[in-house]
């Protein structure tokens, strides 16, 4: 075997900084220090609203972005998680409501959601491109449809309200600073586990395979398992951002799963940009302020409209969304004058 | 002639590769018909026909990207006619692509490493490989058999075209093969670049066997010790380079007429 010999000029052995990367401190320091300057409003409807839809985005972002395979079903699965706390958990229904304690109904509920996920996963990897999009689709579809029309499990049109985050250590997580923290926590955790695993074996896997399905398998790799791995993983940040979400809403219905909420999803992950995991929480911070003050500045009947063109300009000027946008004025930002003053 | 043609011949050798009346039909086209061949352990073969006499097509079967319409294959005495893809590969059978079959969005480095990795236990690992991973390692090893070492952290997509076909190569020299298959490696490549690829072809470890189909007799020929002529997805000829460089038939449907 060679030895391997650095090259001269190699880069030193690279700093804490250099891998946390030094652009997460400023933006840990805004994040962390947001409840010191926003009203109670913007934490929780904007800041909270965002971070969880910017985790069921980055599940898309996850299977879209490295592997290629575009779900519109991660709202569904977001939604199931959501249906089991409600469902194991209290609720002021009247049905169901077993009343397990929570920190044995959200790990329960999460790995539901992974694992149905994961189902989900498997019919769809048969299929690939657009025919994955139309399968995601029927079942985030169909699922809006069984859980209106099931009174039994689903509790029908109505659905499940009253459902409550817990109070532990103290603290009522309900309370919009709390609650903005308990969202950030798990924001911040499921971005830096797809950060790290991005460059693990499997992050690796799944970017070749996107990129050459068949010379994988000439390598020794079952395609088809490593996918639907993917859709589990994928899972387990939807599941959670489901909790959340129900916990946000303070309820549960077929509203919550339905395809103008599977759309949104897309479009957040879409606008934000599919290359790297802080695309869909760019793109849920657009999409929210939007869908909130969209209504203020056009009135109720055309708010729609404009919410649409805007998505219309970001993508028409930059493809891979906001992502995008930076990644081209990048360069002209840095660029240095020719020459210095006179 | 090695020593392992010479144990084949004499019926004595193991077999790396068993071919019993392989067969590939697409609809009413016959792509393959009655293919059988013995390849002992460490033999390198040439398999040389025109376009369209069945050679990549003979190559998806054996790897199982298609599945033989009839017949037999037998991997160092395995029968794995029925084995996925993934399964015959875990078994050290390796293949490299006509046109070039590579992952544009991960560097050279990468690339190697998984292809290291698709037959070791770790394939699922949500870890970052440690500088010291024996997988990385071997590609560190590979990356410098094929000469692309100043590349190891370069976009595969934006490699030269020889660089891309270096990186085929070292793509199925990963993971300890026992055999490659090796599909025209020196097509669209300089004549410079094709002295590299004769030189890194004949400096494998001698246990490890290949068959090349190769347009290019000259690398062909360099490079192997017994040839298999195919024609209309029939095998019609076998034996040694000087032997089938001889024979006038070959000439006549390879070459265009005799030549020299």
């Amino acid at each position: 075997m060679t030895a391997v010999v650095s090259a001269p000029g190699a880069p030193a052995r690279p700093t804490v900084i250099d891998r946390i990367g030094a652009a997460h401190i400023p933006l840990a320091a805004v994040l962390l220090l947001y409840p010191a300057f926003a009203s109670d409003f913007f934490l929780t409807q904007i800041g909270g609203y965002s971070l969880i839809f910017g985790m069921i985005g980055l599940s898309l972002m996850v299977l879209a972005g490295y592997g290629g395979m575009v779900s519109l079903a991660q709202i569904t699965v977001a939604g199931i998680a959501g249906y089991a706390v409600a469902i194991l958990g209290l609720n002021n229904s009247g049905v169901h409501g077993f009343g397990w304690p929570w920190w044995i109904v959200v790990p329960f509920a999460v790995l539901l959601a992974a694992t149905a996920s994961a189902l989900i996963g498997w019919i769809a990897v048969r299929t690939e491109g657009i025919y994955t999009i139309m399968i995601t689709l029927a079942i985030a579809t169909a699922a809006f449809y069984f859980a209106q029309q099931n009174y039994t499990i689903f509790n029908g049109f109505p659905g499940f309200n009253g459902l409550r985050a817990p109070e532990f250590w103290g603290v009522n997580w309900r309370d919009p600073v709390p609650f903005y923290y308990l969202c950030l926590g798990c924001a911040a955790l499921a971005y830096a586990a797809v950060l790290y695993c991005s460059r693990s074996t499997f992050g690796l896997t799944l970017q070749a395979i996107r990129d050459n399905p068949r010379r994988m398998r000439a390598i020794g790799y079952h395609v088809t398992a490593h996918k639907v791995f993917a859709w589990f993983l994928a899972g387990l940040i939807a599941g959670l951002a489901g909790v959340l979400l129900i916990w946000f809403n303070g309820r549960v219905s077929p509203g919550t799963i339905n395809v103008a909420a599977a759309i949104n999803v897309l479009v957040i992950a879409v606008i934000g940009g599919l290359k790297h995991p802080v695309g869909p929480f760019l793109g849920a911070v657009v999409v929210v302020l939007m869908q909130t003050f969209a209504i203020d500045i056009v009135g109720a009947e055309r708010f729609n409209t404009l919410i649409g063109l805007v998505f219309l300009a970001i993508v028409f000027v930059s493809p891979d969304g906001l992502l995008g946008l930076w990644s081209r004025l990048k360069p002209h930002l840095a660029q240095q004058p020719l020459r210095s003053g006179p | 002639m090695s020593e392992s043609v010479a144990a084949r011949l004499q019926g004595t050798g193991a077999n790396a590769l068993e071919l019993d009346g392989v067969a590939r039909h697409f609809g009413a086209l016959v792509a393959l018909t009655g293919i059988s061949m013995r390849i002992a352990a460490g033999e390198r073969r040439a398999v040389l026909g025109s376009n369209g006499a069945g050679k990549t097509t003979l190559f998806n079967a054996i790897t199982g990207d298609f599945m033989p319409t009839a017949g037999r294959i037998k991997f160092f005495g395995e029968d794995i006619t029925d084995l996925p893809p993934h399964e015959r590969i875990r078994r050290g059978l390796r293949r490299t692509y006509q046109i070039s079959q590579l992952f544009k969005g991960l560097s050279v480095l990468d690339s190697i490493f998984l292809a290291c990795r698709g037959v070791s236990r770790r394939r699922f690992s949500l870890l970052r490989p440690a500088v010291t991973d024996v997988s990385m390692a071997q590609a560190e090893s590979i990356l410098n058999a094929v000469h692309l070492e100043g590349d190891r952290d370069t976009l595969v997509a934006t490699l030269s075209h020889g660089q891309q076909r270096q990186l085929e190569i070292a793509l199925a020299l990963a993971g300890a093969p026992r055999f490659i298959l090796f599909d025209e490696p020196a097509a669209g490549l300089s004549p410079t670049e094709r002295r590299d690829l004769v030189a890194i072809l004949n400096a494998l470890p001698k246990h490890i066997g290949y068959i090349i189909i190769e347009h290019d007799l000259d690398v062909a020929l360099r490079v192997s010790d017994y040839v298999s002529m195919m024609h209309n997805g029939r095998l019609f000829k076998e034996g040694t380079p000087r032997e089938i460089e001889a024979d006038p038939q070959v000439q006549e449907i390879y070459l265009g007429g005799r030549h020299g």
